[in-house]
């Protein structure tokens, strides 16, 4: 099945109007939506197209979400917060992946996943900038509740679009092309002229720099945070289980997992409170062995590949 | 004025000198043969000129320029294209995607269709057209060797590296072969090949380069080699080649 | 004023102390790391239960202690058996058919499991700390001006124990050999008539006992809860990425280093800081030395 990303942008702006027609409860569910395609579409350049398995995502969100807030605390305008949150985010995976992304597999992974560890023990122990374990209040804004809420809720989607039209543009261009011929066979890509560190860090920093404006928004929207929330690792492993849901490496695939995720997620929380995150398991456990265009489709191609290794050593 | 100039090159793993103070010239729009028996360090030595590694010592020159110590994908720019042992498509791509990514990266194509055209002109030189949509994975082997070539072609190369292109073909697809590689070398290119089947060294080479246990111990014209009492010593001189004298010598 | 002759001889003593109670806690951290290395290096998995492993082997051991009676010390068998039934029918039914898939599948099943297994917990058991209050304790004694915990010491030296018969189980025993053989290559084991599936789930449960006995012989000296599952997950990647991947050699030598590491961070930068230096520590060898300090694979 594939979808045309058209269409897909066609639905993002019709969420757009979700205002007229919900409240608050709707709203909050919308923004939560447009923060998952941020984060989902992000990965998906990583972990979809260059194949790399980051695990790095909280690490930015965190990051991003800490710049943003002390940012405002010190009186930079909020829009810009965001802005400037994302680009330090950016800068830090720019550095962090020129250091980590030659490696491969699970010490990728884990070195990704170290860096939230490490951004988190950081963030905890440097109390007099970001409060530490007490957390950090975000300045308060002059706003009506439901003002606020259309507002977050409107920015949170508006940087789903744009991460949507990078995720476009990333597929029909020549980074989308390489970042295919890297997870496809890496060595070969270096032989046909591809600079492959140079893609692996551009496709590091894109999976970064939304999500370090997303960490931002959410900042501003839930006006407190505190680093066990915003660094979590729940943060690096929805999105992947949403790229699973919706399709690995294509541009709409991540969009429509964030939506089924959110949906699985908001049916889980409300019926089964207590063991919310046992239940999100069963559905991890249920998506990889059940969904036959999810992971398994994935995994069936890779096997193809492997046969036909061994039908050469027979020829 | 020599494409390509290995001076001194040396190659050291841990304890093991896979590649031993090898000298060589090469001059442009010759078909030139790498032979060894297995271990000699032929591979290592195409990894040398094509950058995967760098030489422990010793200097490599392309075309009047240092290489030795720049990254695979600058070398594959300058025009040193390689094929390997172990073909290695992208195997979830089309042949036609397959042939423009070297289009595209190496070759510098400005535009997808530029690159498409690049690579369409490659692969119908190899007379793969028929099958330009057809996914990398689903070739036969013979039809990714070629492939191989027709990647390395749509780069452009001034040298090219053949390692093995005919492994575990049969006899009508060498051939087969054999006339697309000198079809290339028709179009100037220079070609290094390391090869196991002597017929095919013998055929097609103007001049044939021996390595043993990673050092150069015979160079000169095909006929010339096979007298050479070192080479028979190191090389025919192995059991296996004795049994087929002039067949394939190990495989 | 402290006379200047005696201050060398008492920060000597400080540093020796420090540095025994790190390898004290680093033969420990071996025994929770050892077992983690074994799936990693024979299966290519990185098993994220394993922490939640080591939670359920110490409550196996606190609810022996409380109502059965039985000393941690000696639940090390009990939980080691259940864990390891655990662990092989985990394997054998779940993660063996993804097994050959890329790196993320298993990594992201390993994690919902996780996610089910440690909910679980905090269901059944809440996530509130328990602690094994022993009726009696051996306390501690004083040699040579050092303080010597002894729990804390007899239960490192049992989890070194453990580690040495895994280590003659995997040299020795024909399992142990075929668990070798897979590990170096499948397919030549396989063509062998080495049952690859079943010696993966004998791997994972071993994984599964080793994580569930350094579970129990910990009860006596963390509180327990759930929440710690994440920790002495962390704990497992660190050890293996120091010590390097898949020897026993390397998670005993990554323990160690890992422990010493944590108790002279404290000193430096205060207790809450220990595992930061560890981490930071695991990212820059990542980056320079991703084969660990021995730099070795294999069970040698």
């Amino acid at each position: 099945m594939t979808v045309r990303p058209i269409y897909v942008l066609a639905a993002l702006l019709l969420v757009a109007f979700l205002p007229l027609v919900g409240d608050n409860y709707v709203l909050r569910l919308g923004t939560m939506f447009a923060m998952y395609a941020v984060l989902a579409q992000s990965w998906n350049i990583i972990g979809g197209y260059a194949g790399y398995p980051s695990f790095a995502t909280a690490a930015f969100f965190g990051l991003g979400a800490y710049a943003g807030a002390i940012l405002q605390g010190n009186g930079l305008p909020m829009p810009l917060a965001w802005l400037a949150a994302g680009i330090v985010a950016g800068l830090f995976a720019a550095l962090m992946g020129a250091a980590i992304l030659h490696l491969k597999g699970h010490y990728f992974a884990i070195a990704s996943l170290v860096l939230a560890e490490v951004l988190l023990e950081v963030t905890t122990s440097w109390t007099s900038l970001t409060g530490g374990g007490m957390g950090l209040n975000l300045p308060v804004i002059r706003m009506s509740v439901e003002a606020q809420a259309q507002l977050f809720f409107w920015a949170m989607l508006g940087l789903a679009v744009l991460t949507f039209l990078m995720s476009w543009y990333v597929s029909s261009s020549r980074i989308g092309f390489a970042l295919r011929c890297i997870r496809q066979n890496e060595d070969a890509s270096s032989m046909v002229g591809v600079n492959t560190t140079f893609y692996k860090v551009v496709a590091f920093v894109l999976s970064a720099l939304f999500v370090g404006s997303a960490g931002a928004l959410y900042a501003s929207w839930v006006f407190y945070i505190e680093p066990p929330d915003v660094y979590s690792v729940l943060t690096s492993v929805k999105p992947i289980v949403m790229v699973m849901l919706g399709g690995a490496g294509t541009v709409a695939g991540p969009v429509i997992g964030a939506a089924a995720f959110l949906v699985m997620e908001e049916v889980v929380w409300r019926n089964f409170l207590s063991i919310h995150s046992a239940v999100l398991g069963l559905l991890i456990v249920a998506l990889i062995f059940f969904l036959p265009n999810g992971v398994l489709g994935f995994i069936r191609k890779r096997k193809r590949t492997g046969a036909d290794h061994s039908k050469e050593t027979a020829a | 004025m020599s494409i390509l100039t290995l001076k001194g090159v040396s190659q050291q793993f841990g304890g093991l000198r896979a590649v031993d103070d090898v000298d060589l010239a090469v001059e442009p729009g010759e078909i030139v043969g790498l032979i060894g028996p297995n271990g000699a360090g032929k591979t290592t030595l195409v990894n040398l000129v094509t950058g995967v590694y760098k030489p422990t010592s010793g200097s490599i020159e392309f075309d009047g320029q240092r290489i030795d110590g720049l990254k695979p994908y600058q070398i594959s720019r300058l025009g040193v294209a390689r094929t390997y042992q172990v073909v290695q498509p992208f195997p979830e791509m089309t042949v036609l995607e397959n042939v423009m990514a070297p289009a595209t990266f190496a070759a510098g194509a400005k535009s997808v269709a530029e690159a498409r055209d690049e690579a369409m002109s490659a692969i119908e030189f190899l007379g793969l057209a028929p099958q330009k949509d057809v996914l990398a994975a689903e070739l036969t082997l013979a039809g990714r060797k070629r492939l191989e070539l027709a990647k390395s072609l749509a780069m452009k190369p001034k040298v090219l590296l053949l390692d093995e292109v005919n492994a575990g073909l049969n006899p009508a697809e060498i051939d087969v072969a054999l006339e697309m590689i000198r079809a290339i070398a028709a179009r100037g290119v220079t070609i290094i090949l390391i090869e196991h089947l002597m017929k095919v060294v013998m055929n097609l080479c103007s001049r044939i380069v021996v390595l043993h246990h990673g050092a150069k111990i015979a160079e000169g014209l095909p006929l010339e080699i096979t007298r050479d009492e070192r080479v028979i010593k190191a090389y025919l001189g192995n059991r296996y080649a004795e049994a087929n004298p002039g067949g394939k010598a190990n495989g | 004023m402290v006379p200047a002759a005696i201050e060398p001889t008492r920060y000597s003593m400080l540093y020796a102390q420090i540095l025994l109670n790190g390898l004290v806690l680093g033969g420990l951290y071996a025994c929770i790391a050892v077992g983690f290395s074994l799936v990693w290096g024979v299966l290519n998995v990185i098993n994220i239960l394993h922490g939640s492993f080591v939670v359920l082997g110490s409550y196996i051991a606190y609810f022996a202690y409380v109502h059965l009676g039985i000393h941690p010390f000696l639940s090390v068998i009990l939980a080691g058996g259940a864990l390891f039934a655990l662990g092989y029918v985990v394997q054998a039914g779940l993660i063996n058919r993804v097994v050959g898939a890329p790196v993320l599948t298993t990594l992201v099943l390993t994690f919902g499991l996780d996610l089910i297994l440690n909910n679980g917990m905090i269901v059944a058991f809440t996530a509130d700390y328990r602690t094994v209050q022993l009726a009696h304790p051996l306390g501690s004694t004083v040699v040579g001006g050092l303080v010597l915990p002894l729990d804390r010491l007899v239960a490192m030296l049992l989890a070194c124990v453990l580690t040495v018969i895994l280590y003659f189980v995997l040299v020795r025993s024909s399992i142990g050999r075929a668990i070798v053989a897979v590990r170096m290559d499948r397919e030549a084991a396989a063509l062998m008539g080495v049952n690859v599936k079943r010696i993966y789930a004998i791997t994972f449960g071993l994984g599964a006992l080793m994580a569930g006995a350094a579970g129990s012989l910990l009860s006596l000296i963390f509180p327990i809860s759930p929440l710690n599952g994440s920790e002495f997950l962390g704990i497992a990647f660190i050890v293996c990425v120091l010590g390097g991947l898949g020897s026993i050699s390397g998670a005993i030598v990554g323990g160690l280093a890992l422990g010493a590491i944590q108790s002279f961070g404290a000193l430096l930068i205060g207790p809450q800081h220990g595992l930061t230096i560890a981490f930071v520590l695991l990212i820059i060898l990542l980056i320079f030395k991703p084969t660990g300090i021995m730099g070795r694979r294999g069970y040698e």
